[in-house]
């Protein structure tokens, strides 16, 4: 793991606010000692120790710090939409203490040496943990595999495609049984590339009368159940990664059900919005998977509501403005969306969509538990933390974003929660300027 | 859903509800959609005098902008635009030259620097033209003439006007669309503006592979079988069948497309005597349609074409007028402030 820092030589005593847990349980916070990047004291014996400094809590949520499996940081290779500097800041602005790379990068991360770039420049620039995923086919051209164990080895949490398809079933399946050689999580979006085709948005009423191409639900139906079907087979560990359809949400939870070791995530921008947000050829909800219908987003909802899907993800995609300033169809697909991904799961928590524990746990506990790691507040635990006021509100807008991608989910529309405090290994890795 | 979730009205409208630019056919009312008819009606009766041309856009420059090829509808955008006097500039852009680098924001910074007061846009991506429009400097109209998939709104609008003189209203009107609805502008449009001005039995006509998905959310019925579809008529438009929808295993063949879904003298016997026949054009003879159907006594394609230059000198003219009226609103704005 690459850790953002060796720990603070000073010690610092947060006090005040309240706890959040998985449960939703909130407790009250008497103090919290963090000392040597680690949790050293909570409850009343923190609140007798001395410390360098002190940081009031006050009305404010401790959370765990929030683990992104789906971030896209641009380095290395494509400097004008991002770089590690700028995205993991951008990713602390949103509560984040860790996100996991995508290997999409230019070259691709299919090797160790591409790996360890990553994690160098991680170490040297960015205030939180960086953990890669490996490319599961080289080039994550879908024909031969990558050398999976020298990824692992060299610090890949798991490995995956990206965004691309492996468009043959025999390899796809042959990935799995190696990936599973060495016990690797593998991760996929599943898409049925022949379907999707050369399409852009939802197969549905708003994509046939904006005239938009459509990518039908079955070009994701069919690669879920082809995947299961592959991930039980060989026994790999199965991650899928970004749902957008109801269907999918049952045939994950019947998988599951009988015992397949498959998990699953979605991106928050899934849960809020539909494929309606492309009125007016609004070319930033050009995503993929495709914003699909009301009844997929409420699927989704309860799928994170019960469990049946373990993470949500910022699927966090910044680009230069030329990249979205276009007619839809020639527009590239993503949103700069991790620094409001806590904002927008505060108003569906608001709306009464989800608790602020289910939130919670599908931002710590979920994500960590895939990639064997752990989300805790408990005395000894690396300091990893997000220290957040659900009550103060903020309008994103150009100047208000750390992402150089400048194409938010959300412009100039007050959202719900200000993060003050992101501690990555018992570092400050943002705090807000009004503190 | 009501179209106008889909599409922002501010965008094409002036505060007051004058027409500014014309890009889709929804969101626009009834009320504006019969003004269209109305004076492209007056229009006509310029295009039958000897000296046809009228000052409206004098000193204008309408530059008529196609990434897309086209004859028929450049052609008589660029006949209205002389007959309304206007400069006209014709620029064919293909998509080799774009593809060259230059994006779409860069082609229209430099044709903005030309001083045009009206682009006419034909683009194969969907939302081309409301791209433009809403990139564009203000005080400079935006006409749709074909965007990918989505619109085709001046055809639709041609298509219309044909249909009010040769049955009056729109009421009880018996209409079938048929062919490839799926790739098609034109079948968008027309469907939008039927309902808009009144008629409830829209059918479209074509197999499962050329149909979008929830095309009945559209405002029309689905009929497979042609000889169902055709039964007590008033209307039939045949759409035109690429060649290339054989390659992408839509079609088995035109052979078998023409014996389902051609409109020959058989089927057309199905409806009512006096329907009329449409086609947006350029015709496929024994694809789509027979020669006999085509050139026959119910044909009315070639008064499409004739209206064609009578609807697009009055949507010209309109949107011109509202982006006049709104240049003078804000002067007088800042006059006032």
């Amino acid at each position: 793991m690459s850790t953002a820092g060796t720990g603070r030589e000073t010690s610092l005593k947060i006090v005040g606010g309240r706890f959040c847990n998985e449960q939703g349980i909130e407790s009250d916070n008497v103090a919290l000692l963090i000392r040597n990047g680690r949790i050293a004291a909570t409850g009343l014996a923190a609140g007798q120790a001395t410390a360098d400094e002190t940081f009031n809590a006050e009305g404010c949520i401790i959370a765990p710090g929030f683990i992104d499996l789906s971030c896209n940081l641009r380095e290395p290779g494509n400097g004008q939409k991002g770089n590690i500097f700028s995205e993991t800041r951008a990713a602390a602005h949103g509560g984040f203490t860790t996100v996991c790379a995508s290997p999409e990068t230019s070259p691709v991360n299919d090797s160790s040496a591409v790996t360890h770039l990553i994690m160098d420049m991680a170490a040297l620039h960015s205030p939180i943990h960086v953990l890669p995923v490996g490319a599961i086919t080289r080039g994550l051209e879908g024909d031969l595999l990558s050398d999976m164990a020298g990824l692992a080895a060299a610090g890949c949490v798991a490995v995956g495609n990206g965004s691309k398809c492996v468009r043959n079933a025999r390899i796809l399946r042959r990935c799995m049984a190696y990936a599973r050689t060495f016990g690797l999580t593998v991760m996929f979006n599943p898409e049925n590339q022949a379907l999707a085709a050369d399409g852009y948005a939802h197969d549905g009423l708003v994509a046939s009368r904006l005239g938009l191409l459509g990518i039908p639900e079955v070009a994701e139906t069919t690669a879920v159940m082809e995947m299961i079907l592959l991930a039980e087979e060989t026994g790999v560990r199965l991650h899928l990664s970004q749902l957008s359809c109801a269907r999918s949400v049952d045939m994950l939870a019947a998988a599951r059900e009988r015992g397949v070791t498959v998990t699953a995530d979605v991106a928050m921008h899934q849960l809020v919005f539909t494929d309606k947000a492309l009125a007016g050829y609004d070319s930033r909800f050009h995503v993929r998977p495709p914003l699909r219908s009301e009844e997929d987003r409420k699927a989704l909802i309860a799928g994170i509501r019960s469990g049946v899907i373990d993470a949500i993800v910022s699927q966090h995609q910044p680009h230069d403005s030329a990249a979205k300033q276009a007619p839809v169809a020639a527009t590239e697909p993503g949103l700069s969306s991790v620094e409001s991904v806590l904002s927008l799961g505060l108003e569906l928590v608001s709306q009464a969509e989800l608790t602020l524990g289910t939130l919670v746990r599908a931002l710590t506990h979920g994500p960590a538990s895939i990639i064997g790691s752990r989300a805790s507040l408990a005395e000894g635990a690396v300091a990893d933390l997000c220290i957040f006021d659900p009550d103060a509100h903020w309008t994103p807008g150009a100047n208000t974003l750390v992402s150089a991608g400048r194409h938010a989910p959300v412009i100039g529309r007050e959202l719900p929660g200000i993060v003050r405090l992101t501690l990555a290994a018992g570092k400050t890795a943002w705090q807000h300027p009004a503190n | 859903m009501n179209a106008n979730d889909l599409y922002p009205n501010d965008l094409q409208l002036t505060r007051d509800g004058q027409l500014r630019h014309f890009l889709t056919l929804d969101g626009l009312g009834r009320d504006i959609l019969t003004d269209i008819l109305d004076t492209a009606d007056s229009f006509i009766e310029v295009g039958e005098r000897t000296i046809k041309n009228v000052p409206l856009l004098r000193g204008r420059t309408v530059v008529n902008l196609f990434f897309e090829s086209s004859t028929r509808t450049r052609s008589t955008f660029e006949l209205a635009a002389k007959r309304l006097s206007a400069d006209v500039l014709n620029l064919d852009i293909n998509t080799s030259a774009t593809s060259k680098g230059e994006t779409l924001s860069d082609t229209l910074l430099n044709l903005e620097a030309m001083a045009s007061d009206m682009f006419v846009v034909r683009h194969s991506q969907s939302g081309a033209p409301h791209f433009i429009a809403e990139s564009v400097t203000p005080g400079v109209a935006i006409i749709n003439a074909g965007d990918g998939r989505h619109a085709h709104p001046t055809q639709a609008m041609l298509d219309m006007l044909t249909i009010r003189q040769h049955k009056n209203q729109f009421e009880g009107l018996r209409v079938a669309i048929v062919g490839d609805i799926l790739h098609s502008r034109v079948a968008r449009s027309q469907i939008r503006a039927l309902n808009e001005l009144g008629t409830s039995d829209i059918r479209v006509i074509a197999p499962g592979t050329l149909l979008p998905k929830d095309v009945d959310s559209l405002g029309c019925t689905v009929e497979y079988d042609m000889a169902k579809g055709m039964k007590d008529l008033d209307v039939v438009i045949m759409l035109r069948l690429q060649k290339e929808r054989m390659e992408g295993a839509l079609l088995p063949s035109e052979r078998e497309f023409y014996r389902l879904y051609g409109l020959n003298r058989e089927k057309l016997a199905l409806a009512h005597p006096d329907c009329i026949v449409m086609h947006p054009g350029p015709i496929n003879r024994g694809v789509e349609i027979e020669s006999a159907v085509a050139d026959g006594p119910q044909s009315v394609i070639l008064n499409q074409v004739t209206n064609g230059i009578a609807i697009r000198m009055a949507v010209m003219s309109m949107a011109m007028g509202g982006q006049v009226a709104e240049r003078q609103q804000r002067q007088s704005g800042e006059a006032g402030a």
